[in-house]
């Protein structure tokens, strides 16, 4: 079937997608988008979050005809600027200079479902930021440089406000 | 496989009665799960998200009637503070991303046994409005909806529209056991309603029998027990008695989360626990929707 979806602002149009097919799996597989990564299928890791109609989303949970005519923002769509001179996302430097990736898997979801936080609260206190990222799993960090780069992120955000 | 993707719930009944084999789709944190790993090959997806009746709340006759796709989140958002057992329960589900898709209406059509939405719909008392194009609708109450391990009161050409139930006359509590505080599923789970008004106490049971199912003995006997006009204190024996009443009511299995024997034990545990949790709320004339944060 055909699959019509705004993704990181842009139209698209999709063909051949499979019905069954998640929106996780045309995103990399069809849209050549593959910084949403593709872990347990089931929801369990968080590694597959970005925004649906501006609303984190496993996007391996969501079917991908579900889409159609939907907005959906992904890890790629973060940074500001043309390709080649872009600026990453208060949220992805305050990742990268924390210490918050290592083998990297995780840090797409963890980044999308910490950028939806503070933007819904900008001073999320240390309970609010593990209630948010009680979906995203991490098996290397130990989550405490995570917590570190969601507060760091937050202070930047409302610094620059 | 065929996606079928009506903006109606007419079209949406419609194409139910014509594909009775096409699987209701919600927020998809069942039914994609099953989908990704070769669990189930429906004939036809339904995906009802562009139904926008299917989203709204609204009350009527004293009571609320929740579409079902109305999210757990905008359910603790929105409703929490009318159906307090009921959002305890859902800030459970999951995680915040599967709380943003998932839906009691999607909960009752997989009818697990372990549905986190289950026990708060029987202790509240609620109904499910169900639909066909053919006949109309339906109102099932809770406590008839449940049929069996994953199998629920719905005709093929049926879909379900809404719960009713009412606003939370009393306290209202959901425990749930787990492995830790987000992704689980209930290894048993409990959910207290007290109705002063009716002198009544409601309880759901979850993950404890083929399917989520009340307590009634636990029910008439503690209602008789409550000092109901008094607001005394809740007796020990009586709370210990009423715990051992639940327990009767399971009958739980062994399984991957735990055993039949520690699920009777918790559900003893929690149905004390928040039974006694409730009444001193009642006692200290707490407001209906104040129950604390519980699970």
């Amino acid at each position: 079937m055909r699959v019509n979806v705004t993704v990181n602002g842009s139209h698209e149009t999709v063909d051949d997608v499979w019905e069954g097919e998640s929106l996780l799996y045309m995103l990399r597989e069809r849209m050549g988008l593959p910084g949403s990564k593709n872990a347990c299928e089931q929801g369990e890791c968080g590694s597959c979050t970005v925004y649906l109609d501006g609303v984190p989303a496993c996007a391996c949970l969501v079917a991908a005809g579900q889409a159609e005519g939907r907005d959906v923002r992904t890890v790629e769509g973060l940074a500001e600027g043309q390709p080649g001179d872009e600026r990453l996302d208060p949220v992805q430097e305050a990742f990268a200079e924390s210490g918050a990736v290592q083998c990297g898997f995780c840090t797409p979801g963890l980044i999308v479902q910490s950028h939806d936080l503070i933007e819904r609260n900008p001073a999320p206190t240390d309970a609010e930021i593990r209630e948010a990222l009680a979906g995203n799993l991490c098996r290397c960090t130990g989550y405490e440089k995570i917590l570190d780069a969601v507060r760091l992120a937050a202070e930047r955000k409302a610094a620059a406000k | 496989m065929d996606f079928l993707r009506p903006v109606s719930w007419a079209d949406a009944l419609a194409a139910k009665a014509e594909r009775p084999g096409a699987l209701p789709l919600q927020g998809g944190t069942d039914v994609m799960v099953e989908i990704n790993f070769d669990a189930r090959r429906p004939e036809a997806l339904l995906d009802l998200t562009r139904v926008r009746d299917l989203a709204e709340w609204d009350t009527a006759d004293g009571r609320l009637r929740v579409g079902a796709g109305v999210t757990y989140t905008r359910l603790i958002d929105e409703l929490g503070g009318r159906l307090p057992g009921l959002a305890q329960a859902s800030r459970t589900v999951g995680s915040p991303q599967i709380r943003n898709r998932g839906t009691v209406g999607g909960n009752l059509g997989a009818a697990s046994p372990a549905g986190d939405g289950h026990p708060p719909l029987l202790a509240g008392g609620a109904e499910i409005e169900a639909e066909s194009a053919a006949r109309g609708v339906r109102m099932i109450p809770a406590a008839d909806f449940f049929t069996g391990v994953k199998r629920n009161a719905l005709e093929p050409d049926e879909l379900i529209r809404a719960f009713w139930t009412a606003p939370a006359s009393g306290p209202q509590y959901f425990s749930k056991i787990g492995t830790r505080n987000a992704m689980v599923i209930a290894v048993c789970s409990f959910a207290v309603a007290l109705h002063p008004g009716e002198r009544r106490v409601g309880t759901g049971l979850g993950s404890a029998a083929p399917t989520p199912r009340r307590a009634t003995a636990a029910e008439a006997f503690i209602s008789a027990e409550l000092d109901w006009d008094g607001r005394g204190p809740l007796a020990d024996p009586a709370a210990r008695r009423f715990g051992e009443l639940v327990t009767e009511a399971a009958a739980p299995i062994d399984d991957v989360r735990g055993t039949g024997a520690y699920r009777r034990h918790a559900l003893a545990v929690m149905a004390r626990r928040t039974l006694t949790w409730a009444w001193n709320d009642h006692r200290a004339g707490a407001p209906a929707g104040s129950g604390r944060e519980a699970s």
